[in-house]
């Protein structure tokens, strides 16, 4: 299968911090890869180069066999990457619905003038967003449905917020999934079912996704392929088994007396 | 809602789900009225705010009401524009004003003998406002990646670089070459603007009634427009780029793009204003929108009074808060306004009841009982006149003291109003309470000695301690969503 994120070689430093050094990774169409480490391993750094916040230093993102060198992030989203963000980042003071219609921005046309004139094809796209945005919040069961549409984001629970963070990002009618600790602060059940969320993602809607996620179980329930991260270097790649049991890894994590006595 | 039994319950928090059942509704008529009001749509208001304002001019004759809803309605329009930048981008725009003096001599330029240049009126706005909105473009391309605090100075500098330009351009050339050439009147301004002149029809000069209606118009159509923006593609960004600017631009929005936009959508409405200003007014002055002009500030106040974000806000906020200035032209009026806003601070923050009634009473008993101690020891302390008259006027002669020249004693007693103030913040329960008893006759005494014979000053303190309190009582403004952060 093509590779439809590809990174070469890339690097990152602030100041005298390499963030992320000499890193290759590459996902593969319809896949689903995890991203593990400790803290401060550069992962949500890896999701700020891929999304554009960030120019890297050296190396090179290519995307469905283009290069994403010189992008602003909302063209990068428009060629069709999209990401949720580890600390929420929703539009607190809009309505549900009115976050993931916003999100469809970089696929709809219609402006300002349209907009005051109210040509048939600007009703036309409203209600196509409309649509949309309804389609992609019933994704979640009745999580976010009825008279949840209307109610400001800020009124959600937490882990509404993950979801509706994650809807959002699938209105912007993405190739690729960015998802940054989706788990994160979620109770069992509801880890469990963002486990099986995370793979109907992808048999429903066609994305190929790339997850960061510190719950071990989440990583075992979803992951095709599994990338180790420390100190931004790759130090291992594989299945979960081969990860989970990689002596670096294991070292990485709980530090290198447990993994001699191991 | 209806709740399927089978769907899975964890997550679903039962609290928020019954919001329905729990939200309390007003029984009766009142409660019908109140749930029909909220189900139209706001065009509906819109309209019966054009219609009542369509009334007004003809109701009255009054010239001075008809200025006064003229002013009120250009307000409206530059509080409409910069609703855009301020209230759906939440750029802090405070440069705007400038937007508005440059279309006023755009129009002056084009339709007046100072150039000897007579255009036609519906050439001359498309090319003003046109302008304007390329103004609006080249202030915000630097700008644009500035936010907050420094987008505050860059186009407060702009603002002022506006006035300075304009208020020294009787001599000016392109950069030192060829004569200097008279551009902009410098502090004269530029009188003897052309009326407009529509479809054959010229309005009369200074006839505020046919501007009046050229605005109130203009406003409609443009508020209907803001309406609909609001509620589409580019509304809806705008108002993710106020709240997030990052995750806007990560979620696919151009958030340059949508900048520059807002910033030349508001300019554009602000150069609309100016032009029916220019010509309302017959004469422009730069003095009239330099920063201590105090527009920037007016216009500031009515979009955060009203609600920033909200277009009921914008007609609110602009009516009570110029009304409001026009209102406090006049002693007696300030004076009730003053007395009233004090009592009815007193009321809603001072508990419990009795200390209320101990307060007022104290006040009452305390006014008597020195004015009585004056009148036996300095009649001439007593011999002054209260500004407002009837009632409240005799009320106040006997109350207050009122010496026959009060300019220095006012001064001295204003000094020490303020430091008794900054006293009572430090005090505590009875000793706070006590005290406030001396400090709010000092404030009637310097209220009438000293505050309500410079009715200029007055107002804008006045206009300043309403906003206060309403900004403490509402913070979002009296038709604004109250806005969250989560941290």
């Amino acid at each position: 299968m093509a590779a439809l994120l590809e990174l070469r070689r890339l690097s990152k430093s602030f100041g005298g911090l390499r963030v992320i050094s000499d890193l290759d990774l590459h996902v593969d169409e319809g896949e689903i890869v995890s991203v593990i480490g400790p803290n401060g391993a550069g992962k949500t750094t890896l999701f700020n180069l891929v999304t554009g916040v960030y120019p890297p230093d050296e190396g090179e993102i290519v995307f469905a066999g283009e290069s994403l060198r010189g992008l602003d992030p909302h063209e990068i989203t428009a060629r069709g990457i999209a990401r949720t963000f580890q600390t929420l980042r929703l539009f607190l003071n809009m309505t549900v619905k009115e976050n993931v219609m916003a999100a469809a921005h970089c696929h709809t046309r219609a402006g300002i003038l349209r907009a005051v004139l109210r040509t048939p094809g600007m009703r036309r796209e409203e209600r196509a967003i409309r649509e949309l945005a309804e389609q992609r919040l019933s994704f979640f069961g009745q999580r976010l449905m009825g008279y949840r549409w209307d109610q400001p984001a800020f009124s959600l629970s937490y882990a509404n917020r993950r979801r509706l963070e994650i809807a959002r990002a699938t209105a912007t009618n993405p190739r690729l999934l960015l998802l940054d600790e989706p788990a994160a602060g979620m109770n069992p059940v509801e880890t469990h079912e963002i486990t099986e969320l995370i793979g109907r993602l992808r048999e429903e809607g066609g994305y190929t996704i790339l997850v960061i996620e510190h719950d071990m179980h989440v990583v075992e329930g979803i992951s095709d392929r599994v990338v180790a991260l420390d100190h931004g270097l790759k130090i291992a790649e594989g299945t979960f088994e081969q990860v989970a049991t990689d002596p670096r890894v294991v070292e990485a994590y709980l530090g290198t007396k447990a993994a001699s006595t191991k | 809602m209806a709740t399927d039994p089978n769907s899975p319950r964890v997550g679903v928090d039962e609290w928020v789900a019954s919001h329905e059942q729990r939200q309390e509704r007003r029984a009766g008529i009142l409660g019908v009225v109140q749930r029909e009001l909220e189900r139209l749509p706001s065009p509906v208001f819109y309209l019966a705010f054009g219609i009542a304002a369509a009334i007004v001019p003809a109701v009255t004759s009054d010239g001075y009401v008809i200025k006064v809803g003229l002013d009120t309605l250009l307000y409206m329009l530059l509080a409409l524009g910069l609703n855009i930048t301020v209230g759906y981008a939440g750029l802090l725009d405070l440069g705007y004003v400038a937007f508005y003096g440059f279309a006023a001599y755009g129009y002056a330029m084009l339709a007046s003998p100072k150039f000897g240049v007579h255009w036609d009126t519906l050439a001359a706005i498309p090319v003003v406002v046109i302008a304007t909105v390329l103004l609006g473009f080249l202030v915000a391309l630097p700008s644009r990646r500035l936010v907050g605090d420094y987008l505050a100075i860059v186009t407060l500098f702009f603002g002022e670089l506006f006035f300075t330009v304009y208020q020294n351009g009787q001599h000016m050339s392109l950069f030192g070459f060829g004569h200097p050439r008279d551009v902009t009147g410098g502090p004269n301004g530029i009188p003897n603007i052309d009326q407009f002149n529509v479809f054959g029809g010229r309005i009369g000069a200074l006839n505020y009634k046919a501007y009046f209606y050229v605005a109130l118009i203009i406003f409609l159509l443009l508020l209907l427009a803001m309406y609909l923006v609001d509620r589409s593609r580019t509304g809806r960004a705008w108002k993710s780029l106020r709240e997030d600017p990052l995750a806007a631009e990560l979620m696919g929005m151009p958030v340059n793009r949508l900048k520059l936009i807002a910033f030349a959508c508001g300019a554009g409405i602000a150069g609309l204003a100016g032009t029916v200003f220019a010509a309302a007014n017959t004469a422009v002055f730069a003095s009239e929108f330099d920063f201590t002009s105090g527009l920037l500030i007016i216009v500031y106040a009515m979009l955060i009074l009203g609600g920033a974000g909200s277009l009921g806000g914008v007609i609110l906020g602009a009516l009570v808060v110029n009304i409001s200035l026009e209102v406090l032209r006049d002693p007696g009026h300030a004076t009730w306004v003053f007395f009233t806003l004090i009592a009815a601070t007193l009321v809603a923050r001072l508990r419990p009841w009795l200390w209320l009634g101990i307060v007022f009473v104290g006040t009452v008993a305390f006014g008597f009982a020195v004015h009585a101690i004056v009148t036996a020891a300095w009649p001439r302390g007593v011999h002054g006149q209260a500004a407002v008259g009837g009632a409240l006027g005799s009320g106040l002669k006997s109350w207050v003291i009122l010496p026959s020249s009060p300019m220095t004693i006012g001064n001295v007693a204003f000094i020490f109003l303020v430091l008794a103030v900054l006293v009572l913040t430090l005090l505590h329960g009875w000793v706070q309470r006590l005290a406030m008893i001396p400090t709010l006759y000092l404030a009637a005494f310097v209220w009438e000695n000293r505050l309500v014979v410079e009715p200029s000053v007055t107002r804008l303190i006045l206009v300043g301690v309403i906003l206060i309190v309403l900004m403490n009582a509402r913070p979002q403004g009296l038709l604004g969503t109250s806005r969250v952060e989560i941290v």
